[in-house]
C-alpha cells in the first residue's frame, strides 16, 4: 500500500509515515483471521492479539483495530457515541481514520459503509452492504457470575447457561421485574450466550435477523466476536415475565418521535429536563423531513 | 435383587507413594443408604471423588447404570451431576452460592436443566424451603444470613430439587452442634425414605451411620476392612480395626 501523500478519495491528505488504517499488514491479516473464525461461530469469543492503539483501552481500541483491517479506501466510516456523532469520542475516531486511511467519513447511517459505534445500534434499518463495528469493554457475558476464564470457556464449551438465568431471577425475586437495562445478554443462533456490548436493551431486538453483518472488538480482553447477516439473536427472558426493551415514556423533543431510544438532558438546576433522540442523525433527518413537509 | 445403580470394581488411586485407594469395590442399589466410616485420612473423601467422576482413579471402573463414569465426556457428567446425581458438601459455603437468594439456589439446578418459568422455579423452590424446614419469608435472603444448619438444609434443598437418584455426602454433619445434627440427620432419612433416594454418606460419626445407613463399609488406609449391615457390622464387629472403632465411641 502506498502510504507517503496519496490523496484520498475524500480529498483529505494521509499522515506520512503510516501503513493503511494505521495497523501494518500482518496485524490486519491476524485480525482478519480472528473475524473470519468469529464469523464462522456466531457469538464464540475468539482471541486475538490486541496491539496497542494510539488511544487509551476504554475508548475503542478493539473497534478501531476491526475498523482498520476491514476498511478498504473506497469505505465511508462513520462513527457513533451513545447514538451521537458529534461527541468527542466520535470526532476523534473518525479525524483518525481520515488522517491513517484517508477514506470518506459521513454523519448519515444510509451513506455509510462501515459504522462503529459505542453503546447504540442506529435506529435506521441497516442495509446488507453495511457492516457495524462495536466496542466492547467486557466481552464475556458470565463475568459477574464467574470470575474464573478457565471455568467461562467450559460453561460455553458445554452451553451451560443456567447461571445466567439464576441472575434474571434474582433480579426478579427483588425487584419485581429483569433490571438489566443495558448489555442485556443473548443467545446467538441458539448457541452461544453473548454480550452485546453496553448498548441498552431496547436496541437487542435490531440484532435480531440484522441484514448487516455484525463484528464485536475487545481491545483489553482482546476478543473478537461477530454475528453474520440474518442470523437469531434472542434476549434472554422467562415465560411468564417476558424480555421487554426499555424506553423513556416521552416523545422526543425536537422531531417527537415516540419509538426511538432517548436521552434524557437535564437543561437547568431547577428540575428543567429534555427528552431528545439519542440517535442524533436519524433526529436530525426527521426534522428536515417535517421542515420540508410544511414548507410544501 | 436389583440391578444396582452405581457399580465400582478395582478401584486404586496413588498420591505419590501413599496409597489412597486400594482394591476397592462398591455396588449401590436404588433406595439404599450407605455410610462409608472410617479414620480420617483413610480415604473415604477420596473414593467420593473418584466415585462422583470429580476425581480419575489410576485403575478400575466406576459404572452408572452400566455406563463408565470416567470414559464418559464431561458433557454428560456434568449433566448427570446435576440431573441423576446430587452432592452435598461438607461446607455449605462450598454448595451454595453465596451472593444468590436462598430461592435462587434452590431454583439455580432447574434452570439449569432447562427450567424457564419464573414462576413455576418459585413454587418450586418455596415447596422444597418447607421441606427441610425453612420459613417460606427467608425466600429473597442471602444464605450467608442463615445459620449454619439452615445453609447446610438449604444445600439439602438445593441439591435434592431436579429430585436425584443418588446423592453423595461428604460429612453433612460435621461442624454442627449436637442438637442440629440430630435434627438434620432426622431430616436426611425422611427426605431419603420418602423419595427412594440413595445416599452414599462419608463420615466418621458412627452413631450417625448407625441412625441413617442399610449398610456400612469401613475404610481404612485405602481398603476396605469390613463391610455388611449396619446393625451387624456395629453390633458383630469382625476386624480388629472396626472393633477399635466401635469400643472408642462415646456413649452419652
Amino acid at each position: 500500500m502506498n502510504t507517503s501523500e496519496a490523496p484520498s478519495a475524500s480529498g483529505a491528505t494521509t499522515l506520512e509515515g503510516y501503513n493503511f488504517a494505521y495497523l501494518d499488514e500482518a496485524t490486519k491479516r491476524m485480525i482478519r483471521r480472528a473475524l473470519l473464525k468469529a464469523v464462522a461461530i456466531p457469538g464464540h469469543q475468539i482471541p486475538f492479539g490486541g496491539r496497542e492503539m494510539p488511544l487509551p483501552y476504554g475508548w475503542g481500541t478493539g473497534g478501531i483495530q476491526v475498523t482498520a483491517s476491514i476498511l478498504g479506501p473506497d469505505d465511508t466510516l462513520k462513527v457513533i457515541d451513545q447514538g451521537s456523532d458529534d461527541t468527542t469520542n466520535a470526532i476523534s475516531i473518525r479525524r483518525f481514520f481520515t488522517r491513517v486511511a484517508g477514506v470518506a467519513t459521513t454523519e448519515h447511517t444510509a451513506e455509510a459503509s462501515v459504522i462503529q459505534t459505542r453503546h447504540r445500534i442506529p435506529e435506521r434499518l441497516l442495509r446488507e452492504d453495511q457492516i457495524m463495528v462495536y466496542q466492547v469493554p467486557q466481552p464475556e457475558p458470565l463475568f459477574k457470575l464467574e470470575p474464573r476464564r478457565v471455568e467461562t470457556k467450559r460453561l460455553h464449551a458445554l452451553a451451560d447457561y443456567g447461571l445466567m438465568h439464576v441472575r434474571l431471577y434474582e433480579d426478579i425475586a427483588r425487584l419485581g421485574q429483569i433490571a438489566t437495562a443495558y448489555d442485556y445478554p443473548v443467545m446467538v443462533n441458539g448457541r452461544y450466550l453473548m454480550s452485546p456490548s453496553p448498548i441498552p436493551a431496547f436496541d437487542n431486538p435490531k440484532m435480531d435477523r440484522m441484514p448487516a453483518l455484525q463484528l464485536f472488538g475487545a481491545g483489553r480482553e482482546k476478543r473478537i466476536y461477530a454475528i453474520p447477516p440474518y442470523t437469531d439473536v434472542r434476549s434472554l427472558d422467562f415465560e411468564d415475565h417476558p424480555f421487554r426493551p426499555i424506553r423513556a415514556p416521552q416523545a422526543c423533543a425536537l422531531c417527537g418521535s415516540r419509538d426511538t431510544y432517548l436521552d434524557e438532558v437535564i437543561t437547568d438546576d431547577r428540575g428543567g429536563r429534555l427528552f431528545v433522540c439519542s440517535d442524533t442523525d436519524f433526529c436530525a433527518e426527521r426534522q428536515a423531513d417535517a421542515a420540508k413537509e410544511a414548507a410544501e | 435383587m436389583t440391578t444396582p445403580l452405581l457399580t465400582a470394581e478395582g478401584l486404586n488411586l496413588h498420591f505419590g507413594a501413599i496409597a489412597a485407594l486400594r482394591d476397592v469395590a462398591i455396588d449401590i442399589t436404588a433406595g439404599e443408604v450407605v455410610a462409608i466410616v472410617g479414620e480420617s485420612g483413610s480415604g473415604k473423601t477420596t473414593l467420593l471423588r473418584v466415585l462422583s467422576g470429580l476425581m480419575a482413579p489410576d485403575s478400575g471402573t466406576v459404572r452408572w447404570l452400566g455406563q463408565d463414569v470416567h470414559a464418559m465426556g464431561e458433557a454428560a457428567r456434568r449433566r448427570l451431576m446435576r440431573t441423576d446425581w446430587g452432592f452435598v458438601h461438607q461446607n455449605p459455603r462450598d454448595g451454595l452460592r453465596l451472593a444468590v437468594s436462598a430461592g435462587g439456589n434452590v431454583g439455580e439446578r432447574l434452570m439449569a436443566v432447562g427450567a424457564r418459568h419464573y414462576g413455576n422455579i418459585r413454587g418450586e423452590a418455596l415447596s422444597w424451603l418447607a421441606k427441610v424446614e425453612i420459613d417460606a419469608t427467608r425466600i429473597d435472603d442471602l444464605p450467608r444470613t442463615f445459620s449454619g444448619g439452615m445453609q447446610q438444609r438449604l444445600q439439602i434443598a438445593r441439591t435434592l430439587v431436579t429430585r436425584p437418584k443418588l446423592v453423595f455426602m461428604d460429612e453433612p454433619t460435621g461442624g454442627l452442634d449436637v442438637s442440629v445434627q440430630a435434627r438434620l440427620l432426622d431430616l436426611i432419612r425422611s427426605l431419603s425414605r420418602e423419595l427412594g433416594l440413595a445416599v452414599l454418606i462419608v463420615t466418621h460419626d458412627i452413631a450417625a451411620a448407625r441412625l441413617l445407613a442399610d449398610r456400612i463399609l469401613v475404610m481404612r488406609r485405602g481398603e476396605v476392612v469390613e463391610q455388611g449391615l449396619t446393625d451387624r457390622v456395629l453390633d458383630d464387629p469382625q476386624h480388629p480395626y472396626t472393633q477399635l472403632l466401635v469400643s472408642s465411641v462415646l456413649a452419652a
